[in-house]
């Protein structure tokens, strides 16, 4: 008999789990396809943090990633969970959340999936201020494919095909974001954990659309290319060229190759999400009309 | 389970096909809707964006038709019917999507009001060019359910079988109309919500921990759960097992990709609905669907009065092909002709199924028109010779 036949989805969590961590991911996936010394783990333990602090009911706790290394999370956290298609985990998390706004949704993805490919959604989700946590994980390079150059990959890094250097301007996703509407940005890197899980709580008691960019390595594929060390030198070199800068403009937090990076939270703001606004509008114009989602307009 | 009333405009309205797509929409119980704008679809978006919120349900304008096709499967997961509309350029971005809800088996419904193509053709005119295109359109091995209306009336019982069709087999369910049809204003009829069935979606029955998101039922189709109730379910456009687990294997895929193409191949005779007249002694049988068939109405009276005895054989599902209609008459009959604003597209379906053993006549049309109705009927009375 197949090991699909006789096995079954464990949904409660261990009563004495051996790590802290362990409720919240899918131990019968372990291990990971993440490399040695990729930073995606770091992220999703962060992300497994936040959600314990914030005390969240997890059965109600909805999680949506693209493809790629980062579009993996999606299937090893245990959570009701969507790995959908390339660049599209916010117009999913969109539907998700909208039919059932009791959900908290949380969408994890790539550089490549939520800026490239993806592009689009994420800056029409901030402007709606759909009420959601976006987390990037930027390390610059699509890894899953081998390699490629991506929208935030800071020239001149060599990648697979930018075989001669980068010579694009790469994305600043933190000024992308806030001059998109985003309620909350905040950038760290894998090598600041607690200020990483702190951020991804703030991020997840945000209403709206809350963004959390986490700088991390790709030893396998961006590193090597780049005679940039092993993991470990990733974290070294966050340790050193970080810049805590609360509040400062987003303009100013690009990131350059192998520049100073700054990090913290850069905005943290209140603006009307997509259904307050949507009801705000509609009990003014719709007589009758009831809030969304608990009512509807009694028909004439 | 009979319609929610809320979202049935009970009475006799005189309204075009694009709207009436959308009363059948809201009657079957859909919810949520996204869409982006498109000629000749706008219609549906328009009215649907307007009337959701009377019944607590939600319309979203999305960014583009690869958002629209998406965003109607993440509310699909947390337990809205949902439907997303489009015409030909729109329905190409689509396919991706398609191709997702068939592999997640997510029950959605798309609607492509089909206009000229290919590229941007023709906006504002009638085509049937996508019917390949709905069945093959998205990369990979699938099946797939797609009804044809050929009136308003149609558009509003045809888009209930849709929803009711794409619940019961868990498949995205594709409303293919076109130009025409979408425009053309009628009379509709909509009964009171409790003569209208809707099919409920497939919930289990089974607790967290016994339930296994992907394990098939007698009808091949598994049963459902949504997020936010426990379940703690995992769904992956990837290759994956029972447990919804990628499972990126030969024998995963044999059993998954097998699965998805049987349960519409194998219950294709309970999904298929034709409708049929004049068989019984027919020489010439004319096999057609949505506008086509109208004009095709009039082909057969003018061959009837030319002597020829023609039948017609009009298909209200498409996809899947109605391969037993089509395997009973091939050998009885001396051609099927299939008029199509297309140049051949389920006339190579009848002509495999017919497999020689009657003549097959396409009669092709670029889009853009309806055909003459005399040229088909010159079509019938040259295939009876």
């Amino acid at each position: 008999m197949s090991e699909a036949a006789t096995a079954t989805v464990p949904a409660a969590a261990p009563v004495r789990p051996a790590n802290k961590v362990e409720p919240f991911l899918r131990m019968d996936r372990m291990p990971t396809v993440w490399c040695p010394g990729c930073g995606i783990g770091t992220v999703v333990n962060g992300l497994a943090q936040a959600l314990e602090r914030c005390k969240l009911d997890l059965d109600k706790v909805a999680i949506v990633s693209g493809i790629g290394c980062t579009g993996r999370v999606a299937g090893y956290v245990r959570l009701d969970s969507f790995h959908t298609t390339h660049g599209r985990p916010i117009p999913f998390a969109t539907g998700l959340k909208l039919a059932n706004p009791e959900l908290k949704v949380i969408v994890v993805s790539g550089d490549g999936d939520l800026t490239a490919i993806g592009g689009n959604h994420f800056i029409h989700a901030a402007r709606r201020n759909i009420d959601m946590t976006v987390i990037c994980v930027n390390n610059h390079t699509y890894g899953m494919t081998g390699g490629q150059v991506t929208p935030t990959t800071p020239p001149p890094a060599i990648a697979s095909t930018t075989p001669y250097g980068a010579y694009e301007d790469p994305f600043n996703l933190q000024f992308l974001a806030d001059a998109c509407g985003a309620v909350y940005c905040a950038r760290w890197t894998v090598a600041h954990v607690r200020q990483l899980a702190k951020a991804i709580e703030e991020a997840l008691q945000k209403r709206g659309f809350s963004f959390v960019e986490a700088i991390s390595p790709c030893p396998t594929l961006y590193a090597r290319r780049n005679r940039l060390g092993e993991g470990v030198d990733a974290l070294k070199y966050y340790e050193e060229k970080s810049v805590v800068k609360h509040g400062a403009p987003t303009r100013e937090v690009g990131i350059g190759f192998q520049s100073e990076i700054a990090v913290g939270k850069f905005v943290d703001r209140e603006r009307a999400t997509l259904i307050e606004a949507m009801n705000e509008r509609y009990s003014k114009a719709a007589r009758g009309y009831v809030p969304y989602p608990t009512g509807h307009k009694p028909r004439k | 389970m009979k319609a929610d009333p809320r979202g049935v405009l009970t009475g006799t309205h005189f309204m075009d096909g694009d709207h009436s797509c959308c009363e059948g929409a809201l009657a079957a119980g859909c919810r949520f809707a996204a869409g982006y704008p498109i000629t000749p679809s706008t219609e549906v978006v328009e009215r649907i964006s307007g009337r959701l919120p009377e019944m607590g349900g939600m319309f979203l304008q999305m960014e583009d038709e690869l958002a629209s096709s998406i965003a109607i499967q993440g509310a699909a997961w947390a337990g809205a019917k949902t439907l997303t509309v489009t015409s030909g350029p729109g329905f190409s971005l689509m396919m991706e999507h398609i191709g997702l809800a068939a592999m997640t088996e997510t029950p959605c419904v798309y609607v492509d009001v089909q206009r000229g193509g290919p590229s941007t053709g023709l906006p504002t005119m009638p085509a049937q060019q996508d019917m390949m295109q709905a069945k093959w359109g998205s990369h990979g091995d699938y099946g797939i359910i797609a009804v044809c209306p050929n009136s308003p009336q149609e558009c509003f019982d045809l888009t209930i079988l849709a929803f009711n069709l794409a619940e019961q087999y868990r498949v995205p369910a594709l409303v293919m109309m076109d130009e025409v049809v979408g425009h053309m204003i009628e009379r509709v009829v909509i009964p009171e919500a409790d003569r209208i069935e809707v099919v409920p979606r497939r919930y289990t029955q089974k607790k967290p921990g016994e339930y296994l998101p992907f394990r098939p039922g007698h009808d091949l189709v598994p049963d459902i759960v949504k997020a936010g109730d426990g379940y703690r379910l995992h769904v992956t456009g990837l290759t994956h097992d029972e447990r919804g687990y990628p499972a990126m294997n030969v024998p995963a895929q044999e059993k998954l990709v097998r699965r998805l193409v049987d349960k519409i191949r194998l219950n294709a005779e309970k999904i298929c609905r034709t409708e049929e007249s004049g068989l019984d002694d027919a020489e010439v049988v004319v096999v057609s669907y949505g506008i086509t068939s109208r004009i095709a109405q009039r082909s057969i009276e003018l061959a009837r009065a030319r002597g020829v005895k023609v039948g017609s054989l009009r298909l209200l599902v498409a996809w899947p092909f109605p391969e037993h209609r089509i395997k009973a008459l091939a050998g009885r009959v001396k051609a099927f002709v299939v008029p199509e604003l297309n140049f051949g597209q389920m006339a190579l379906e009848v002509e495999r199924v017919a497999a020689g053993r009657s003549r097959t006549v396409c009669v092709g049309h670029a889009g853009g028109s309806v055909h003459d109705p005399k040229t088909i009927a010159d079509a019938i009375v040259e295939a009876a010779r």
